[in-house]
């Protein structure tokens, strides 16, 4: 399981439509990273760029190898450390189709690993939230965390159809 | 609650290294001073001449068996039993009914603990739900709630995927995975230890590599995970050179050593008498030799009781038919002198960190000091004091020991919580009361082992 191949182009063009420019950022994706071909797509790109990357979620869902996949990321468990300072915040949802375990305590997860509106206030005054989508309301977000004016998860979406549509033109003509 | 001096005593302090004659004063909860030939005028005084005083004693693994087995222990009279054996703190397995694995059963544990326990208990929490083995139990919660471990104890994790999930869980959450090695498979239908004593007595046998082999297993495991990983109740010389090898290798890998196993072999049982039946077995006097000779090369961390209270018509069964367990707070001491300390085995000092310090860093609890400025939970006992366990006398509810009758040199004292005297020994009491069963379930009076500014003559 590798990156999707245009999926970092949707989430770069939705951090710039916010950000001036991509580098530098201090990121936190949260959630289950090792089921997800997007956190990877993500990851090898702002690394690039330079980016302080920190992945988090249930230790079973984030092994202590990923932090050696790309320069710049490190692992934190504990979701309100890894949003401190954080320019963007990217959710990603439980990949449960992938997984034939039970390898975390589900009824627990949203305490530990749920973006509530309480974690802006850790991370920089400009931070945006981001999910690849599906999202599950109540799960990995709140609902007042989605429909808020910091999610960019609509917007992330209509970049997505814009920069395919571009690729394939680019592509095709 | 005002100042207390405890006089004349030898202090000894692991994490300070301090032992030699001190005086400690304790006001209100905490320690406010240790050094030789402490005044104050206004503290009532306890006499420890010719006595040990020590940190609080941690016992990191008892049975308090509420809620649901009230009837062979509660909170009140486990933690009464503790205090008896000179432990201020302890932690409580979570094989209750219904199982400690989320933050209500917690919770209730810890109100109980507060109402009604003399000593101070930590839950421990479930690996999985119900201890079935299958599901995860929500680890963080039980953390939020108190819980300063988990363990599935009694009932071994035997899915080594689930074990690995546990493993990974506990480490992001810091907390230490306690594990009851045996696997079920090689142990089933077995009752004692398997060797010519199992054969000789037609009892079904446990082979000490039922315990070896998980605990083998779980080694591998948290070196894959890097979790914090306990073995309980080690009982075998195998499984002891494996974890002193996890050691040397940097694991953060624990263990401890009940009073029973270095004690009592295989062939020491009296036959068919249930109070010799526990999980793991009574092993090899091979196996009991290794484990001393663990504790005295700093391999064993902690000896923790694994006080396991069943009522007298549980046990008064035929033995394959009773339950495992016997009980072991009020023992402990004792019985660790008795082997370790006066055979010349290991130093007080040593022992001392066994019951404190030892354990007290397996889960990173508070407490096991004695230092000004530290919570003034003290153990005061006597290394040579001659006495005969008397087990009707137990402040436990059950009476399941093979200690009933058994004379030992050395016991507790007087055991002190947050600067109040909890308990003390009956030939401590200056001005002793007859102690009949209605005053004992109430904590001696402390004023009774005081000589107070107008008390008794020295």
């Amino acid at each position: 399981m590798t990156g999707v191949q245009t999926c970092a182009l949707p989430i770069s063009r939705t951090i710039l439509d916010r950000k001036p420019k991509l580098e530098r950022l201090r990121v936190a994706i949260i959630g289950d990273i090792v089921h997800s071909r997007v956190a990877r797509s993500n990851i090898y790109l702002l690394s690039k760029f330079g980016a302080d990357i920190v992945l988090c979620g249930p230790a079973p869902l984030v092994p202590r190898e990923l932090g050696a996949i790309a320069p710049g990321v490190r692992i934190e468990y504990d979701m309100r450390k890894a949003i401190e300072g954080a320019d963007v915040i990217m959710m990603l949802r439980v990949q449960l189709e992938r997984q034939h375990e039970t390898a975390f305590p589900r009824a627990e997860y949203f305490s530990f690993y749920g973006l509530t509106l309480d974690h802006f206030e850790l991370a920089k005054p400009d931070v945006f939230v981001m999910h690849p989508g599906p999202i599950n309301r109540g799960r990995e977000i709140s609902s007042e965390v989605a429909d808020s004016q910091r999610s960019a998860i609509l917007n992330q979406v209509e970049n997505g159809v814009a920069v395919r549509m571009a690729v394939l033109e680019r592509i095709l003509g | 609650m005002g100042k207390l001096l405890i006089k004349n005593g030898r202090v000894i302090d692991p994490a300070t290294r301090r032992d030699g004659p001190a005086d400690v004063l304790i006001e209100n909860d905490t320690i406010s001073a240790v050094g030789e030939n402490l005044e104050a005028a206004d503290a009532e005084l306890l006499d420890a001449s010719g006595m040990v005083v020590a940190p609080g004693f941690i016992d990191i693994h008892v049975h308090l068996r509420e809620p649901g087995f009230e009837h062979a222990e509660t909170i009140e009279t486990g933690a009464r039993a503790a205090a008896a054996g000179g432990f201020t703190r302890i932690c409580a397995m979570p094989n209750t009914d219904p199982v400690n694995d989320c933050a209500t059963v917690t919770g209730y544990i810890l109100e109980q603990a507060r109402r009604f326990a003399v000593v101070k208990v930590h839950p421990i929490g479930a690996i999985t739900q119900g201890s079935e083995g299958k599901e995860l139990a929500p680890v963080g919660t039980l953390k939020a709630a108190g819980a300063v471990a988990i363990s599935d104890d009694g009932r071994p994790v035997m899915n080594a995927r689930v074990m690995r999930r546990a493993m990974e869980l506990a480490r992001s959450f810091q907390l230490t995975v306690i594990q009851h090695c045996e696997d079920l498979n090689l142990s089933a239908g077995g009752d004692m230890h398997e060797g010519v004593e199992s054969v000789r007595r037609g009892l079904g046998g446990i082979p000490a590599c039922a315990e070896d082999v998980m605990v083998a297993r779980d080694l591998l495991l948290a070196e894959l995970t890097g979790a914090r990983y306990h073995v309980a109740h080690l009982s075998t010389k195998r499984s002891l050179a494996m974890v002193a090898y996890a050691k040397s290798r940097g694991l953060a890998v624990t263990c401890e050593v009940t009073p029973h196993h270095i004690s009592l072999t295989d062939a020491d049982t009296l036959p068919y008498d249930s109070n010799y039946k526990m999980k793991p077995p009574l092993r090899s006097a091979e196996d009991v030799a290794a484990l001393i000779d663990g504790i005295a090369q700093g391999v064993v961390d902690a000896i923790a009781t694994d006080h396991a209270p069943h009522t007298g018509y549980q046990k008064m069964q035929e033995f394959e038919r009773c339950p495992f367990g016997i009980i072991g707070l009020e023992t402990a001491l004792a019985v660790a002198l008795d082997r370790l300390v006066h055979p010349g085995h290991i130093s007080l000092l040593r022992l001392v960190e066994l019951f404190t310090t030892g354990p007290a860093s397996i889960f990173g609890l508070p407490g096991g000091r004695l230092a000004p400025g530290e919570t003034a939970d003290v153990t005061v006992f006597d290394a040579n004091l001659e006495w005969t366990y008397d087990v009707n006398q137990s402040f436990s509810k059950s009476k399941n020991t093979p200690f009933h009758g058994r004379r030992f040199r050395g016991a507790p004292m007087a055991t002190i919580v947050d600067g109040k005297i909890v308990w003390s020994r009956a030939p401590f009491v200056r001005t002793a009361a007859a102690g009949g069963e209605a005053e004992r379930r109430q904590a001696p009076a402390p004023s009774a082992i005081l000589s107070g500014a107008a008390g008794a003559t020295g």
